[in-house]
């Protein structure tokens, strides 16, 4: 039996090299200087308004991405559930068919139809509109909504298709209606396909630096792209390491507030 | 059962093995090149690869500052390089770079001496590093159709009748290089006031910009729906061809000449090779090959006799010494400078 | 009533497919174009015979194959194994293993990808297609011991006790009672790996060398190059290769494949909530 345990040992050598350490040297790159001595000044640098600004528009872009997500996805997923269920798979096939296409791909796709000579800017100045796509905050939404809408469909039709139909019928019985029926029983009883949902969405919308590049024009700068251009350009892995830190903690904080939501979901279910 | 399991697992690893590049292969000469994107005629690499029996590992990079940190943590990542003057400043003040010995490039003489003079002068003394590639100056471009008063100063960038119609450059020395000039100063200004005057006009034009742009300025112009865009001379020429409507002004308050060129890095595994390389791309009608490919101006005196005369009097492509007068090369500042720059090009997006 | 419902439901399913699909139709449409612009010029196959003639595509379609495969496998091997170490933990210790485990699922890939950069770097490896395989094994364990465990800890223990009982030896035990088992979480683990590190582009960026490029960091920097219709091209294939792939894998067993992606996605999500 003892051997066994051993077994598990390769694999702790292996995330301990990988993983944990290189995070370790993240933490030593975002509290030391260029010389290696202590400071706080790359963790404070987010307050500086060239970074406080990115920082700010990938809060509201993946905030708004993930609401518009929400707002489409779960309709679709109610439709999909009182469809027949022999035909909802094929539907649901259909969604998630184009996540298996590349994701830089699905991103370009966007650019062609929006920047000059694309088929939506060209009905857009047939109509009136004047101006660029590419390179607006709008064009950005637009492509994490894209990106990431299969990543809430699937957790919400997961969620919601597994309800029980006596619950609903229960909920019927009653005297229930059917807004009850969706605001009482469903919305509840989904709250954990929601909370997988907004999390697949909102945390690579926050750290997202190829949207932005590919859409932005790179005239809107998002928190990842300052990040990476740290590495990539200026070669400031301690500022880079300080604001990645800034981004973790953000991370985290969603994460927990979600993680709550989930409990208080999982208690009224 | 179990044995089919384990040959089919076999089989993949063995087929996954072979698409592994370079296992199992026997160890054949290479060489690791790294240079601008859309910089070169590729047949010349193909061709170099045939004459010599050498396998060409060819990456690009968009800006110098881009290719510089990789080169700075591991400077045996390629043999060969193309960056900027500047840059190669940089990174022989930091050692990054080896000397070159000029017996061993049978086709040094095809440089003229004015280029190699220059460079000695201010950047490189002796042309012990750097092999001039292609030069050039840094200018507008603009759609005759969508532009109709003459165009000859920076101020046109700024002007609100085109806003949303405006390429800036997205690399930090060249965004403000535009507007150091256009206030007259000099490019390679380090006043902390005069810099963040500089941050301030780019800060006053970001709204006008449609988007800032590398390598992509030019497919943006010759699709013909902007107006303007800063531009690297040795465009010029390709995009014309494309469209005719455009234009190449090189503004009077004067702008930046450049010139790249190739240098060996410190640690190159591949030295040999990356002198046939370099000689190579020396020989007066692969250097004329080149050019026609990719527009940009050689200092390759030799490769002009297999140049159209038409082009070598182009004085957008080939500029007078009088149109340069106000122009001037970028030398390297320093780490911290640099990081002023760099810090307030940051507040302008 | 019911009707207008229906009708409307219908329309909103018709709305959405259009958003997902347009763009992809649109670039099908112009990777025929002759010219390289966005007007059309007529039709041709100009781009997709450039797309086989380069090199560069060639080699970037073997490595994402290559590092996927390897990759997974690899993962798959190190995952099953460790879980049978980490079943065998206590409790206590186990909880140590699988926060660590969770780490990666937690972290952004942008801070995996960067912190493995740094690593790479701090050991003086010259980052090649050996550190993308190490990273894409590092990023897919996870998704395996996900997987894996939670089965390993379901199956049945008298039975491999009676296989030993019976005179089998505890790896041929092991091999013919506990494998089968677990297989099905041993599969579905693989699958996820293989196409996480498909579609890895982050990761990848952050890691590679020299002349590697997998499909995802040679699109990158074509696309911000300029007009790319090659790209078109390559997406037309991508995506005809996905339907042929899926219905494939659809018709063999009757779980949905295609959902692995989003499972892993939810698996990552769940798990860090």
């Amino acid at each position: 039996m003892k051997n066994k345990k051993l077994l598990s040992l390769p694999y702790l050598i292996w995330m301990i090299g990988f993983t944990v350490i290189p995070l370790i040297l993240i933490l030593w790159y975002g509290f030391v200087d260029s010389t290696g001595a202590f400071t706080w000044d790359n963790i404070l640098a987010i307050f500086r308004s060239e970074h406080l600004k990115p920082l700010g528009i990938s809060l509201a872009l993946s905030a708004a991405s993930t609401v518009l997500c929400l707002l489409i996805g779960y309709p679709l997923a109610l439709i999909l559930r009182k469809a027949h269920i022999k035909k909802s798979g094929l539907i649901i096939f259909v969604f998630i068919l184009p996540m298996w296409m590349n994701f830089l791909l699905r991103t370009y796709a966007w650019l062609n139809l929006l920047d000059d000579g694309g088929l939506i800017l060209n009905i857009a100045q047939a109509l009136g509109f004047r101006g660029n796509i590419v390179g607006t905050n709008g064009a950005i939404l637009l492509g994490m909504v894209y990106n990431y809408l299969p990543f809430m469909i699937l957790p919400l039709h997961n969620s919601i298709s597994a309800i029980d139909d006596n619950v609903l019928n229960a909920a019927r019985d009653l005297g229930a209606n059917e807004t009850q029926v969706n605001t009482r029983v469903i919305l509840p009883l989904s709250v954990p396909g929601i909370i997988s949902g907004v999390t697949m969405v909102f945390v690579p919308s926050l750290t997202t630096f190829v949207i932005s590049d590919i859409l932005g024009g790179r005239k809107v700068l998002l928190i990842g792209n300052i990040i990476e251009q740290e590495f990539s350009t200026a070669s400031n892995w301690n500022l880079g390491s300080g604001l990645s830190l800034i981004l973790m903690v953000f991370i985290l904080i969603s994460m927990a507030i979600l993680n709550r939501y989930d409990k208080e979901g999982s208690t009224l279910a | 059962m179990k044995k089919r399991i384990l040959a089919v697992v076999l089989c993949v690893l063995l087929a996954s093995l072979a698409v592994v590049p370079g296992c199992g292969k026997e160890e054949k000469k290479v060489l690791k090149v790294y240079n601008w994107g859309e910089y070169i005629d590729e047949d010349l690499i193909a061709e170099f690869e045939k004459e010599y029996g050498i396998d060409v590992i060819y990456d690009t990079f968009a800006t110098n500052e881009e290719m510089y940190p990789r080169i700075e943590a591991d400077s045996s990542l390629y043999d060969v390089i193309c960056p900027s003057e500047y840059m190669v400043e940089k990174m022989m003040k930091n050692g990054l770079l080896q000397e070159i010995d000029h017996t061993k490039l049978s086709n040094w003489k095809n440089i003229g001496e004015s280029y190699l003079k220059i460079l000695s002068d201010y950047i490189d003394p002796d042309n012990k590093y750097l092999v001039p590639y292609c030069w050039g100056t840094v200018g507008i471009l603009y759609n005759t159709k969508l532009v109709d008063e003459e165009v000859d100063s920076w101020g046109i960038l700024w002007d609100e009748k085109y806003a949303g119609s405006i390429l800036m450059q997205d690399s930090v020395r060249d965004a403000f290089m535009v507007a150091q000039k256009y206030l007259g100063y000099s490019l390679n200004d380090t006043d902390q006031t005069h810099l963040e005057e500089c941050a301030e006009l780019l800060r006053q034009q970001y709204p006008l910009v449609k988007s800032y742009v590398i390598d992509e300025v030019r497919d943006k112009m010759i699709a013909g729906n902007t107006a303007l865009g800063v531009i690297y001379s040795g465009e010029y020429l390709y995009c014309l061809e494309m469209n005719e409507d455009l234009a190449y002004a090189l503004p009077k308050e004067g702008s930046n000449v450049w010139y790249d060129g190739w240098v060996i890095t410190k640690n190159s595994k591949n030295v040999e090779e990356a002198y046939l390389w370099i000689d190579f791309l020396l020989r007066a009608e692969n250097a004329a090959k080149n050019f026609d490919y990719i527009t940009y101006p050689t200092p390759n005196v030799a490769a002009r006799e297999f140049i159209d005369e038409e082009i070598l009097n182009d004085q957008a492509v080939f500029p007078e010494d009088e149109q340069l007068k106000n122009c001037e090369m970028y030398i390297y500042l320093g780490q911290e400078a640099e990081n002023r720059y760099y810090e307030l090009w940051k507040t302008v997006k | 009533m019911k009707k207008l419902k229906k009708f409307f439901g219908a329309a909103y399913l018709g709305l959405i497919f259009v958003f997902l699909y347009a763009p992809i139709v649109t670039l099908i449409v112009y990777s025929f174009n002759s010219g390289k612009g966005r007007q059309w010029t007529g039709f041709s196959f100009t781009w997709y015979e450039k797309l086989f003639n380069s090199a560069s595509i060639g080699n970037a379609v073997g490595n994402t194959l290559s590092i996927a495969l390897l990759s997974s496998i690899i993962a798959t091997v190190i995952g099953v194994i460790s879980c049978i170490g980490i079943n065998a933990l206590k409790n206590k210790s186990r909880a140590v293993y699988m926060a660590i485990n969770n780490i990666p699922l937690l972290n952004s890939d942008l801070v995996t990808g960067l912190s493995l950069m740094l690593l790479f770097i701090a050991v003086g490896v010259t980052s090649g297609y050996p550190t993308v395989l190490l990273a894409h094994i590092t990023f897919n364990v996870p998704y395996v011991i996900l997987s894996v465990l939670p089965r390993l800890r379901q199956t049945n223990k008298s039975a491999y006790e009676a296989a030993i009982d019976l005179g089998a030896k505890p790896a041929y035990a092991f091999y013919k009672v506990v494998i089968p088992e677990i297989m099905p979480g041993i599969i579905s683990g693989f699958l996820m790996a293989f196409t996480m590190s498909l579609d890895d582009f982050i990761i990848t960026h952050f890691t590679k060398g020299p002349g590697i490029n997998t499909i995802s960091t040679l699109i990158y920097s074509e696309v911000r190059r300029g007009v790319k219709p090659d790209m078109n091209a390559l997406s037309t294939i991508m995506f005809l290769s996905a339907i042929v792939l899926l219905v494939l894998s659809n018709l063999v067993s009757k779980k949905q494949v295609g959902e692995v992606k989003a499972a892993a996605g939810e698996k990552k999500s769940k798990q860090a909530v």
